[in-house]
């Protein structure tokens, strides 16, 4: 059983079979299947079936590959709300990152690395951005502060 | 100037906090070299030839008093006693020890400094005029625009691991002293339909292995959306950039591939998205911005006076009428003037500083230019706001301490990479090349009369010292692990941007000066009048220039 970091906590995985896009969009029980994204692919054909994905998968084949950060933005503002998750070869040190664009599950290779990791999701506590967790830009909120 | 809040603050301080956590990770063995690589360029930080070398982020070239000293100090107690001045207008420490290095970052958080996204695959510190609030031809001031950008990109979630490096250029005046048509994005200020201020937006153009001139993809976007419309590109460019060949991976490769059109549509596409969404800038922000840069307090001055004083001390002193005349420029305020501080005396490396020139440049800003100064991408400074009557003290002082060689905008005044005697990537030394040629052409009235010219050397490729884009280029290249030398005639930056073509087969170090010589000749010959040499050479072409060269 995969162990993982869920919603900022470590939990062991239980999740449905993991089909790739073609697979998925193809399964007549994809309701309850898992779509795995790899970078490159066009998320156009998963944005339709939106409300009927269960879990997505974005892989990172190596860290310094950003493609997957914009798949989770896109997914996010396409009204996904189901879980995200992170596997592959992202490191740590990405996951302020990751989870500001809408990544809220973390499956590392090495799983050793879980406990270490979830420090670096407190990283940072203030962004100038807007994000998935904090909708309005910085700019918008010291406005209101004044 | 911009001036930080506890959210920015906040933000630089955790960043320094999480460098410092990922370098001992590193120095225990917990984080491989390769996983420490991206983390310590989003840094700033290269391992250079002999050592680290750190670079430093000058948001759009502009400093404090407060801060140089503090880079003074840094430069003492971190490094040699002196540092670079980039060709996007950053600051470069030559040999930090890596194991420091936290804590020099820390010592920047604490003048409201940083090297956040100075190098990696990021978008980087943006750049904009050096002249920008005091231009004579400018429309708008930039900075209020180049900060809000800076913010926008400030550890951006989605774009910290693009497929390269990126780079923003913002230009508001008539000249274009940005050189927005070499960069990945250029925006240039320009009245909106109604009055308001808008961009026009150009993308792809870039420097390095293949040099390409910025299309424009849009004509007048308005200010509110200019960061949705950031946003929309970077998108494109994040999810379509090649990631599988270094050389191909610039947008400008993307937009080429795609064609303008098609890019500009696959923008629109994603624009429309998140257009009017929360990312919109609100009047409110871009008055917040603004109230940063508004002008100094500046006297009341009887400008006739002035100019007759200026007059009576240039009769008096050719020395500081000739300075007067190449290293100061008009500035939009009567009764000022603004000064160029050439960091291009004979026998010292372009754009270098010593931590004493640093301290007195600090001291002369706060004594005569309101406390700021400016970097600026041809490797010198700005004291930006000068009263007239008080020029000659300042060149006075600059002139002790060899800081006002009267060469701006001049042969002399080349632009010039650190090369292969710091930099790794280097094919050749171009610091050498430099001096050979400033030492060579010593005769001054010789270089005025060759008028406005522009030098540029880069060591290798990747184009820092952006020799495409110089009247004159010079580029190191490798020949069978020989350092060699190739020249190329004909770039420009500005409104007219060109790029350079390629003369002939390459040098070898010791001929430049003698190479240099006859092209330099060769223009006098054909020049027609006063004539400056790009405009020569766009009329009369390469040929002349081959024949004599290498006939
Ligand atoms: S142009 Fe090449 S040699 Fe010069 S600084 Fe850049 S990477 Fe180094």
């Amino acid at each position: 059983m995969a162990r993982l970091i869920r919603n900022g906590a470590i939990v062991e995985d239980h999740g449905p079979e993991v089909l790739d896009l073609e697979q998925w969009l193809a399964a007549k029980d994809r309701g309850s299947r898992a779509v795995v994204l790899e970078p490159g692919e066009s998320l156009a054909p998963l944005i339709e079936h939106i409300e009927e994905i269960p879990l997505v998968l974005v892989n990172f084949p190596t860290f310094m590959d950003g493609r997957g950060f914009s798949y989770g933005r896109e997914l996010r503002e396409r009204g996904y709300s189901g879980e995200l998750r992170a596997v592959g070869h992202f490191m740590r040190d990405q996951l302020t990152y990751l989870s500001r664009c809408g990544f809220n599950a973390f499956q590392f290779e090495d799983e050793s690395q879980l406990e270490a990791a979830l420090e670096s999701l407190a990283d940072f506590s203030e962004y100038y951005q807007a994000s998935v967790d904090q909708p309005l830009p910085l700019f918008r909120r010291r406005a209101a502060d004044n | 100037m911009y001036v930080y809040d506890e959210y920015d603050q906040k933000i630089v301080d955790e960043r320094v906090a999480q460098f410092r956590d990922q370098t001992r990770r590193f120095l225990d063995g917990d984080l491989s070299e390769a996983e420490f690589l991206p983390l310590r360029l989003q840094n700033g930080l290269y391992v250079q030839r002999l050592a680290p070398m750190l670079r430093v982020a000058v948001p759009y070239g502009l400093m404090s008093s407060r801060q140089l000293r503090k880079i003074a100090q840094l430069s003492r107690d971190y490094d040699k006693g002196y540092v670079h001045i980039s060709t996007r207008q950053n600051i470069q420490f030559n040999w930090p020890e890596l194991a420091e290095v936290p804590e020099l970052l820390a010592e920047l958080a604490s003048v409201q400094m940083h090297a956040i996204q100075t190098s990696g695959n990021c978008i980087r510190n943006t750049t904009t005029d050096q002249y920008a609030g005091v231009a004579v031809d400018e429309l708008e001031d930039p900075r209020p625009w180049c900060e809000i950008i800076r913010q926008w990109s400030t550890l951006h979630p989605e774009f910290a691991f693009l497929p390269r490096k990126f780079k923003i250029a913002v230009c508001g005046s008539e000249e274009d002293r940005a050189a927005i048509y070499a960069h990945d994005i250029g925006l240039e200020l320009v009245t909106g339909e109604n009055g308001d201020t808008a961009f026009r937006v150009l993308v792809g153009g870039g420097l390095g292995r293949t040099p390409v001139i910025g299309t424009e993809i849009c004509a007048r976007l308005q200010s509110r959306h200019l960061l949705t419309y950031l946003e929309a590109i970077l998108r494109v460019y994040n999810q379509h950039g090649r990631r599988d060949n270094k050389y191909k991976a610039r947008i400008k490769i993307l937009v080429k591939a795609m064609g303008a059109d098609a890019f500009r549509e696959a923008v629109a596409q994603e624009w429309s998205r998140i257009k009017d969404g929360p990312g919109t800038l609100t009047g409110a922000e871009i008055e917040r911005a603004r109230s940063f840069f508004t002008a100094p307090e500046y006297r009341e001055i009887d400008a006739a006076g002035a100019d007759s004083e200026l007059q009576a001390r240039s009769a008096a002193d050719p020395l500081f009428a000739n300075w007067l005349k190449r290293n100061t420029v008009a500035h939009r305020v009567p009764g000022y003037q603004i000064v160029n501080v050439s960091l291009k005396a004979t026998g010292f490396a372009p754009g270098d500083i010593s931590d004493s020139q640093l301290e007195l440049v600090a001291d002369l800003a706060e004594q005569y230019s309101f406390g700021e100064l400016r970097t600026t991408h041809q490797q010198n400074l700005v004291l930006a706001d000068v009263e007239q009557g008080q020029l000659y003290s300042l060149w006075q002082q600059l002139q002790a301490a060899g800081l006002a060689t009267p060469n701006i905008g001049y042969l002399t005044d080349m632009i010039c990479c650190p090369g292969g005697d710091f930099c790794s990537l280097a094919n050749a030394k171009s610091i050498p090349v430099a001096e050979a040629i400033q030492a060579r052409f010593d005769d001054m009235d010789y270089v005025y009369d060759l008028g406005p010219l522009d030098l540029n050397i880069s060591g290798c490729m990747n184009a820092c010292g952006h020799h495409h884009i110089g009247h004159i280029g010079i580029l190191g290249v490798d020949k069978k692990g020989q350092e060699f030398f190739q020249v190329s005639l004909g770039g420009n930056q500005g409104k007219d941007a060109s790029i350079g073509k390629i003369l002939g087969p390459s040098f070898r170090q010791e001929d430049m000066p003698d190479v240099m010589e006859k092209l330099l000749s060769t223009f006098v010959k054909l020049r027609e009048g006063e004539e400056t040499f790009i405009d020569t050479y766009r009329r009369v072409g390469i040929e002349p220039f081959k024949e004599y060269v290498y006939g």
